[in-house]
């Protein structure tokens, strides 16, 4: 599927506004994602045709930035945060807990789509801790218990 | 999400909700007054002012915000055409650090009304507030607080003013780093000289601010420096957002002057949770140098902290109790910093996963005495003066440097036995 027109247009826009083509590259990759999830081979082609870029030079980016996602997630991302003020208050036995709820460990999808479980540091809410940040506005829940995983999870 | 309420010149207008205010909220509550007042001044008048204040910056290093900004070329004396910068970094992602995401939620404006005085001080002509992509809420509230500046016509037309959300990596926090960022690069950190202010975004004249300093600019101009000094008990001039967590009752953000103590920051989160003792504290988050119960009573602040072997960073306190094991505390460090390191100098690419493989082994139980002896040299040789490019490793050298002496009977109990708390 070609790149669809409202994101052609976001991007041409962003080239304006972020110092030419190069500076867009980011926002261009996170354009992508944020309207499909994930940024495919197909879309860092287009991106590449946009900016006048080569693909590798957009795949240099877009691998090494974090939360640039190259392969498919789940419609729930779930970033848990494995940093020390989290360690220290029992993030060890949630993020146990979560895995076994869902079957699935650090960096994988669940079968149905519907969890990607991340872990990352830190995510901002030491005074949550254990927190993790979860959705499309990445919303700070904690703390977290592993009997419950209420709030983190729906 | 709620959380306790602030109270202090710099956070007291934060909701408890994090709700940011509306522009015709802020301005019913004197905001935005600040910025007519400063572009009443020339310029150095400000700069001048914030000198007086003894405002250092926010960020982690202390640096003096007024001096920064002196760096910063006088219109007439650039080369070529073209903006100069003001970047507003909002990449917290220090390990303990959380203090500028409440800025950045709940009082937008306030951070574009001293980032647009900034400006006006500092002869920027564009501002971008980098904010990392796991404060989407922040990133939104930012958004439409410019939106509203700029409908309003308070930006001015000489002035643009736009949010970068970032897309991961705890490096794009370093102020070269963030540039390259922003330039659509890899954000490796660049070699200094030259500074940004001479050669920063695109080769323009380009000054990096954290958060929180921009945040304390409308109260300097609007009370003046006598008043900002006022609020401090150190030389240093302000209050600061303090932040604890770890093991502390109840752990949250505290607006309070400059030279408070940590044992009074406790005290106000309720006392060290856990065993109730406590064994240790980083005063400044993950890359600080832990601090012991003899250091309770130290006045807060970057030359004090300085002094005492650490460093106060981001003023964001994690406290360890008695129960904890110091050696996983410096494990998830270890582990944090390996992961983030951006990979081009050697001693950090290569270096921090080896001390983090070491340190897990202590705690796992796999370690030998001799691996204390890289440790030591790790820590020793390729610390603040390890010829990186960036003080990524220096700083995660800092906890095991100082936690291998102030735990070093730990450490010798986990390399003959594994970690047994």
């Amino acid at each position: 599927m070609s790149l669809p027109e409202p994101l052609t247009v976001m991007i041409t826009h962003a080239i304006a506004s972020h110092g030419g083509p190069r500076g867009a590259i980011l926002e261009a990759l996170r354009m992508v994602q944020h309207a499909e999830g994930w940024v495919s081979d197909e879309r860092v082609a287009d991106i590449a045709a946009l900016t006048g870029m080569t693909t590798a030079e957009i795949d240099n980016l877009a691998t090494f930035y974090s939360h640039i996602f190259r392969k498919p997630v789940g419609r729930h991302l779930v970033m848990f945060c494995d940093g020390a003020s989290c360690w220290m208050n029992g993030g060890d036995k949630v993020a146990e807990a979560v895995k076994a709820r869902l079957g699935i460990g650090f960096g994988e999808t669940t079968a149905d789509g519907r969890f990607t479980l991340l872990n990352t540091c830190c995510v901002g809410g030491c005074d949550h801790a254990p927190a993790a940040v979860t959705g499309r506005n990445r919303r700070l829940v904690g703390p977290l218990r592993a009997d419950t995983l209420d709030g983190l999870l729906t | 999400m709620t959380a306790a309420p602030l109270s202090g010149p710099l956070t007291g207008r934060a909701r408890a909700d994090r709700r940011p205010h509306s522009l015709a909220e802020w301005q019913a509550d004197g905001g935005h007054a600040a910025l007519g007042l400063a572009r009443q001044q020339p310029p150095a008048a400000i700069v001048d002012m914030v000198a007086a204040a003894a405002l250092n910056g926010r960020g982690g290093a202390g640096f003096p915000a007024a001096q920064k900004w002196r760096f910063m070329p006088a219109p007439g004396t650039i080369p070529g055409d073209g903006p100069s910068y003001l970047i507003v970094n909002g990449d917290e992602m220090e390990p303990g650090a959380f203090k500028d995401r409440l800025f950045l939620e709940a009082l937008p404006h306030l951070v574009i009304e001293g980032a647009m005085i900034a400006a006006h001080a500092m002869h920027a002509s564009e501002i971008i507030i980098l904010v990392r992509d796991a404060y989407r809420i922040g990133i939104h509230a930012m958004e439409q607080a410019i939106a509203e500046v700029d409908a309003a016509g308070l930006t001015g037309r000489n002035l643009k003013i736009r949010v970068h959300a970032s897309a991961g990596r705890y490096i794009v926090g370093e102020e070269t780093a963030l540039i390259e960022a922003l330039e659509g690069k890899r954000a490796v950190p660049r070699k200094r000289p030259p500074f940004p202010a001479q050669s920063g975004l695109w080769g323009r004249p380009t000054t990096v601010n954290n958060v929180e300093t921009i945040a304390n600019i409308p109260g300097i101009v609007a009370n003046g420096p006598d008043w900002f000094r006022g609020l401090s008990r150190t030389a240093e001039g302000g209050t600061k957002l303090f932040g604890v967590s770890g093991r502390v009752h109840k752990p949250q953000l505290i607006e309070a002057p400059m030279g408070t103590t940590a044992r009074e920051l406790i005290d106000r989160c309720g006392g060290v949770s856990g065993t109730g003792e406590l064994l240790a504290f980083q005063p400044g988050g993950g890359a600080s140098g832990f601090l012991g119960p003899e250091h309770l009573d130290l006045p807060l602040d970057f030359a004090n902290v300085a002094d005492a072997g650490s460093m106060f960073g981001t003023g964001t306190l994690i406290v360890l109790d008695t129960g904890t094991c110091p050696i996983g505390v410096i494990a998830r460090h270890m582990r944090f910093y390996a992961r983030e390191s951006c990979g081009w100098c050697t001693p950090c690419r290569e270096g921090l996963p080896w001390v983090a493989h070491i340190v897990d082994g202590l705690e796992a139980g796999t370690a030998k005495t001799a691996d204390l002896d890289i440790l030591h040299m790790t820590a020793g040789e390729a610390g603040p003066r390890g010829r990186s490019f960036c003080d990524l490793m220096g700083g995660a050298m800092a906890p095991l440097a100082t936690g291998l002496h102030r735990f070093e009977r730990q450490f010798a109990d986990h390399a003959a036995h594994g970690c047994r708390a």
